[in-house]
């Protein structure tokens, strides 16, 4: 436990050090509130902003954790396909790499056409969207990581194609979900929020953003980027607490753990 | 029709590549009785791996017929006939040690009370009791091999196909290795085909011998081993046990002269 503890001191020292400069530089060179406000002024500014800018985060949080399941599951859901039928991989891979590669973003103000202004589901179908490609692309190439003698070996005891999905392919691409997983969260915050400014209900932190960096309230402007970094660190803590739990078999978090 | 575990009848197997077809075996013809110990040796490429894989229905060969106790090779893998050894262990790294010994077991419904028991006797059989609950990564080389023969003895298959098992193992881990596998074909009266590049391994183990010349891989030779059995630590000091290596290398030696 100590040990652990003392392996975590020199991130803290990095980061309390971090805080300090910021703080010292903000006055020593008096800059402006509209271009960095000081953390302190940041953290007095939470009390009177936090009505408004925590249901406004938690809004956001939501629909991006909806987004980021949907997009899952759909993506796992497409992988396991495509990599059970050729025939659909050879049809849907090209579609999904080229769609990854382009900014998905660019349809967050059609979003807003289909499913309307206020509803969540536009949000929750962007996120979905972006999340998906990198989800499906990433557990395709799991699902198909199998080695040539452990196909020999489920063949020799006559497994059928389900049996080798459970027992074989899924396991085997838990490395690959879990990396997806990753990047999937970060994706699905900045999806969410990029999708709100271009419009939405005024109780979501991309309108709010763009709402009081227009007013010049840079200090409430903080504090909810600062609300939706929690989220997104807590986000990527939690999978890669779940990864621990799940897979202290697998080589990289035998490596974590030592 | 037979009593034979294994026969091959004037089987070919062409492989169709990018790069045109590769003609990797060519007329196999022989018998393999039940409960014999045959090994198939000769150079790199000389498809010895392929013939234990059309045993095993895993290729199906182009021409000629294989037959396993009476049936298809396919048929025979369907009723789970054929335990597979592979030069890698091929342990699922995600399963404890018993649970990849139940995989097979698993995977043809055997309820997982009577897994686990199974599981434990033959963990028992290759010596590595206690070590159920261990991941595979925090094994040696020597015992994840074990387990992964644990694991093909399971369901008591008829048949063990062994494919250069002990390849990558070091020479005195092999030996250990030899003899367990020995002793555990005495316990199990399992019909083992066991490829390999070792002559003396080869000559040790087996009841016979098939030398295989290169590509096209024909049976050159099947070399009787007449060393009594069981065999021990000794007979490897055994000048018996020298004369068939030298035969068997004498076999191999025979097709060098041609290229």
């Amino acid at each position: 436990m100590i040990a652990r503890l003392r392996r975590w001191i020199p991130a803290i020292g990095v980061f309390v050090a971090f805080i300090a400069l910021w703080e010292a530089v903000v006055r020593v060179f008096d800059i402006q509130g509209f271009i960095l406000p000081a953390p302190t002024a940041i953290l007095a500014a939470f009390p009177g902003a936090w009505p408004e800018v925590w249901p406004a985060s938690i809004g956001t949080f939501l629909s991006a954790l909806g987004g980021l399941a949907l997009g899952t599951t759909l993506g796992i859901l497409a992988a396991a396909g495509a990599a059970r039928w050729p025939m659909v991989r050879d049809g849907a891979m090209p579609l999904a790499i080229t769609a990854n590669s382009t900014p998905i973003i660019v349809l967050a103000p059609v979003a807003n056409a289909w499913f309307g202004l206020l509803s969540p589901w536009s949000t929750i179908v962007v996120v979905a969207v972006l999340v998906f490609f990198p989800v499906m692309i990433n557990m395709v190439r799991g699902l198909l990581s199998t080695s040539a003698s452990e196909l020999e070996l489920m063949a020799s005891y006559a497994a059928n194609k389900r049996t080798l999905l459970w027992k074989l392919q899924l396991p085997g691409a838990m490395p690959y979900m879990f990396s997806a997983l990753k990047v999937a969260a970060a994706l699905s915050l900045i999806g969410a929020i990029v999708k709100e400014y271009f419009g939405g209900s005024q109780a979501r932190l991309g309108q709010y953003l763009t709402l009081k960096a227009g007013n010049f309230q840079f200090e409430e402007v903080w504090t909810a980027i600062l609300l939706a970094s929690a989220f997104g660190i807590g986000l990527y803590l939690l999978i890669t607490l779940v990864e621990r739990r799940y897979m202290g078999w697998h080589v990289s978090v035998r490596a974590a753990k030592v | 029709m037979t009593d034979f575990a294994v026969s091959l009848a004037a089987v070919s197997m062409i492989f169709e590549t990018a790069g045109g077809s590769v003609h990797a075996l060519d007329d196999i013809t022989i018998d393999v009785r039940d409960g014999e110990f045959i090994s198939l040796i000769g150079p790199s490429g000389c498809g010895k791996s392929t013939m234990l894989r059309l045993v095993g229905d895993l290729l199906v060969p182009t021409e000629g017929n294989v037959a396993v106790r009476g049936k298809t090779a396919r048929q025979a893998r369907l009723d789970r006939e054929y335990g597979m050894v592979f030069q890698s262990s091929t342990l699922l790294e995600w399963r404890k040690v018993a649970a990849n010994v139940e995989l097979p077991l698993e995977i043809m419904g055997v309820p997982p009370e009577q897994r686990a028991s199974r599981a434990r006797e033959m963990l028992a059989l290759v010596d590595l009791t206690g070590f159920e609950d261990n991941y595979p990564w925090q094994l040696s080389g020597g015992m994840q091999q074990r387990v992964s023969i644990a694991r093909a003895l399971a369901f008591e298959p008829s048949i063990l196909l062994m494919d250069e098992p002990f390849g990558a193992l070091d020479e005195m881990t092999r030996e250990r290795m030899q003899m367990e596998v020995l002793q555990i074909q005495k316990q199990t009266g399992t019909t083992i085909i066991f490829v390999t590049h070792s002559i003396p391994e080869a000559a040790f183990l087996s009841d016979r011998v098939a030398v295989m010349s290169p590509r096209p891989g024909r049976i050159a030779e099947v070399i009787e081993i007449d060393l009594p059995k069981p065999r021990v630590f000794e007979t490897r000091e055994d000048p018996a046990f020298f004369a068939a290596v030298t035969k068997v290398r004498e076999s191999l030696r025979g097709f060098e002269a041609f290229e």
